[in-house]
């Protein structure tokens, strides 16, 4: 870290700043230094995110949750550099949020209203949860509106929107077979929006502080892959940057539960570990602080950071067939191919399990509850306002 | 005759609608709905047992892993597994510490705004709130010059005018009790237990790999690999930061959150009355000191109370619990309510 360099800037008054939000010099060094190297930045850019504070006015913010657990909003709780007081009191205006803010019902409401129309264009809308388009969007309303009219009206005039979790980003549970709700994530509820996707089930709080603060940095969210999320949490492979790496490559197998394999924290892979299918920044940065990952504790990945998981990843504890005969020779190329293919297969069979599975269940009962709901489109606009769904006896409040 | 409608209720999981009818200032009915459903019981079907628990955690990511639990052990009573006794003792730190967190997080997080009047806390004399803290614990964070701090910061924040999560809330309203000191001291510990949260709950972390959702269960057991000579197990060193987290959180639960709890309760004694419901109380209780999970060895027992009679607590029989989905709001297939 340029030391020097970043002594100037702090007498440069950011460091009256600070003071006066009561954040201690050496917190604030070491808060610093740790997105720097969260963001896999070079640290000059610390200097940049030191000045990043400076402003006067905190950057809006909306954390609305739909077809959600509030797993996200805990995991965001958990967050430690910054923490979420520190994000909440010092960073950003966190305007409105379920889950943790004082008031409810219309209190609540104009709250929302406020930022969407007072910082419009300028406020960054966090989303956890699903949206449901089936039924007109019956299966989640808040103040007797649609999870999606309100999706609508909040990310369209948002600056940026953050997926958090899988739900958000691509359906997540609620959009598993068996799902009647027509639930999707936000870029398939409203395409063509300014959007990253930090999925996992929930995403870890670790990795939405390290975008809120590159945001603040830079005023734009970081680079993504294909799939909309983080380069920097997803640019890698778990199997690639585990540390029982060197088991799989030795053929160092668990191939029971609380065999001497597992007592030595051997590779989970035969235990259907799904690692080598998930791109996530779970083994580097881990979670709670850095306490450990649940292949650290002796449990598989069930690759939730990846769409469609609970179908394409199930059953949990089946090995991924076709991964194996990769060692550290094989090119990084071969391995993407492998677990490509790998995935492929996975759904496949789930599908033809799925019919299978549907048929048997409707001679039995004739049910129609297990009968897929049509494939979720994104509604046409207009068709939606005039079919808002309203709260039989809606009445006003007070 | 006024029919009130409040949604979002906010500081809970999930979505709620309450409805109101209110008639000379009383409330004559009421009405509460859940307003959002992902049918997980649907998607579960026809699943591997197994893996059930994995989706089942995911019904709540405040109160998670107890669905999990849940989930685990009906497979295991459906197919008469007994699972280990190390197992027992893993699983029953995880769902002991979850409750301790959940208590923390509940009051302080979710509950506390409706009896601490932040703006209140800006009028307090922190050497009061500093007397104050010293006559109900023994917790160091209480000088005056501590309080004085934090008073400094809440100022500095509502200085920007910007009251973020704080904004349109009911300060001032006469409801609120607490005299500025009691809710300079509420601010304080708000913000010292969202630390305390974060670090607690690592508990899961070490056993479970990560909260929320940690991913340790097994139908049949625990997938916690013990080794206490193994650097990538649960080892000594690991079972020294359990040693540490338990302690620090039953330090702060003894001397920060019971003693809050009692202080605050002293001023809101009229809520004792409020909520009591029909009198009909049931509790599964959890905890068990066997392997076989069997009720008789709760370390927090279960048991029935009908009628308020706290004299006379019944057995729990579990074949006379039944779903009434009477009250479901449907949807036709059109999309129409019915």
């Amino acid at each position: 870290m340029d030391l020097d360099h970043q002594e100037e800037v702090l007498k440069d008054g950011v460091w009256a700043a600070l003071e006066r939000r009561n954040i201690s010099r050496r917190d604030f060094l070491r808060f610093c230094s740790v997105m720097t190297g969260a963001l896999a930045l070079p640290s000059r850019y610390t200097t940049q995110i030191v000045k990043a504070l400076e402003q006067t006015k905190r950057p809006a913010l909306v954390w609305l949750e739909f077809q959600d657990c509030a797993g996200n909003s805990e995991s965001a709780l958990r967050a430690g550099h910054p923490s979420f007081a520190d994000i909440v009191l010092d960073l950003l205006s966190w305007n409105y949020h379920e889950t943790v803010m004082a008031p409810s019902g219309k209190a609540a409401e104009k709250s929302l209203h406020d930022t969407v129309t007072m910082e419009r264009g300028n406020y960054i809308a966090v989303i956890e949860g699903s949206i449901p388009l089936a039924e007109n969007g019956v299966y989640c309303t808040i103040g007797g509106r649609s999870a999606i009219d309100i999706a609508q009206e909040v990310c369209t005039n948002a600056y940026a929107t953050i997926a958090v979790g899988t739900c958000a980003s691509f359906g997540g549970i609620p959009a598993a077979a068996g799902g009647v709700t027509g639930a999707v994530g936000v870029s398939q509820a409203i395409p063509g929006l300014r959007l990253i996707n930090l999925s996992a089930c929930p995403m870890n709080g670790a990795n939405l502080a390290a975008t809120l603060v590159h945001y603040l940095t830079f005023k734009e969210l970081p680079a993504t892959d294909n799939l909309g999320r983080p380069l920097f949490a997803h640019g890698d492979r778990i199997h690639n940057d585990c540390p029982r790496r060197a088991h799989y490559d030795a053929g160092q197998f668990v191939q029971e539960w609380g065999d001497e394999g597992h007592r030595q924290g051997w590779c989970l892979y035969k235990m259907g570990c799904k690692g080598p299918a998930t791109d996530y920044n779970c083994p580097r940065i881990q979670w709670n602080d850095g306490t450990n990952w649940p292949i650290g504790v002796g449990h598989g990945c069930v690759g939730c950071a990846q769409p469609g998981f609970w179908d394409t990843m199930t059953p949990f504890y089946q090995a991924l067939p076709n991964v194996g005969g990769f060692g550290v020779e094989a090119t990084a190329e071969e391995i993407g191919l492998g677990v490509i293919g790998a995935v492929a297969a996975l759904t496949t069979v789930h599908a033809v399990g799925s019919v299978v599975r549907n048929q048997r269940a409707k001679k039995r009962e004739g049910d129609l509850s297990r009968t897929r709901a049509e494939p979720p489109q994104a509604p046409n606009l207009a068709a939606t306002n005039e079919a808002t769904w309203k709260w039989p006896n809606e009445a006003e409040e007070e | 005759m006024t029919r009130i409608a409040i949604d979002p209720i906010t500081r809970i999981e999930g979505h709620l609608r309450i409805e109101v009818e209110v008639q000379g200032g009383q409330v004559t009915d009421a009405w509460s709905s859940g307003t959002m459903f992902r049918g997980i019981e649907m998607i579960l079907r026809n699943r591997d047992p197994r893996d059930a628990w994995v989706f089942a955690q995911r019904i709540c990511g405040v109160c998670t892993t107890v669905h999990a639990l849940a989930s685990v052990r009906s497979v295991e009573n459906a197919l008469g597994i007994t699972i280990p006794d190390n197992a027992r003792l893993i699983r029953n730190l995880i769902a002991g510490s979850q409750l301790v967190q959940d208590h923390v997080i509940h009051f302080y997080h979710l509950h506390a705004l409706d009896w601490v009047d932040i703006t209140l806390a800006l009028k307090a004399d922190p050497g009061a709130t500093s007397t104050l803290a010293q006559s109900i614990s023994t917790w160091p964070k209480s000088s005056r010059t501590y309080f004085k701090g934090v008073q400094d910061r809440l100022q500095a924040f509502v200085n920007t005018g910007q009251l973020g999560l704080f904004a349109n809330g009911y300060w001032g309203h006469p409801a609120y009790k607490l005299p500025p000191e009691a809710n300079l001291l509420g601010v304080a510990h708000y913000l010292e237990a969202l630390d305390w949260q974060r670090d607690f709950i690592r508990i899961h972390a070490v056993l479970g790999g990560k909260n929320p959702h940690p991913q340790s269960y097994l139908v049949g057991g625990m997938a916690t690999a013990l080794n206490l000579d193994n650097e990538a197990t649960v080892n000594a060193d690991r079972l020294s930061l359990l040693t540490q987290l338990f302690q620090r959180g039953q330090d702060f639960v003894a001397q920060v959150y019971l003693p809050d709890v009692l202080a605050i309760a002293s001023f809101y004694k009229d809520w004792a009355g409020h909520g009591a419901g029909l009198g009909n109380y049931m509790a599964y209780g959890d905890y068990a000191s066997d392997v076989q999970n069997v009720p008789d060895t709760f370390f927090f027992p279960g048991g029935l109370i009908l009628g308020k009679d706290l004299s006379h607590i019944q057995p729990i029989d579990q074949q006379q619990v039944a779903e009434y989905p009477r009250d479901t709001q449907r949807v036709s297939e059109k999309g129409e309510n019915a």
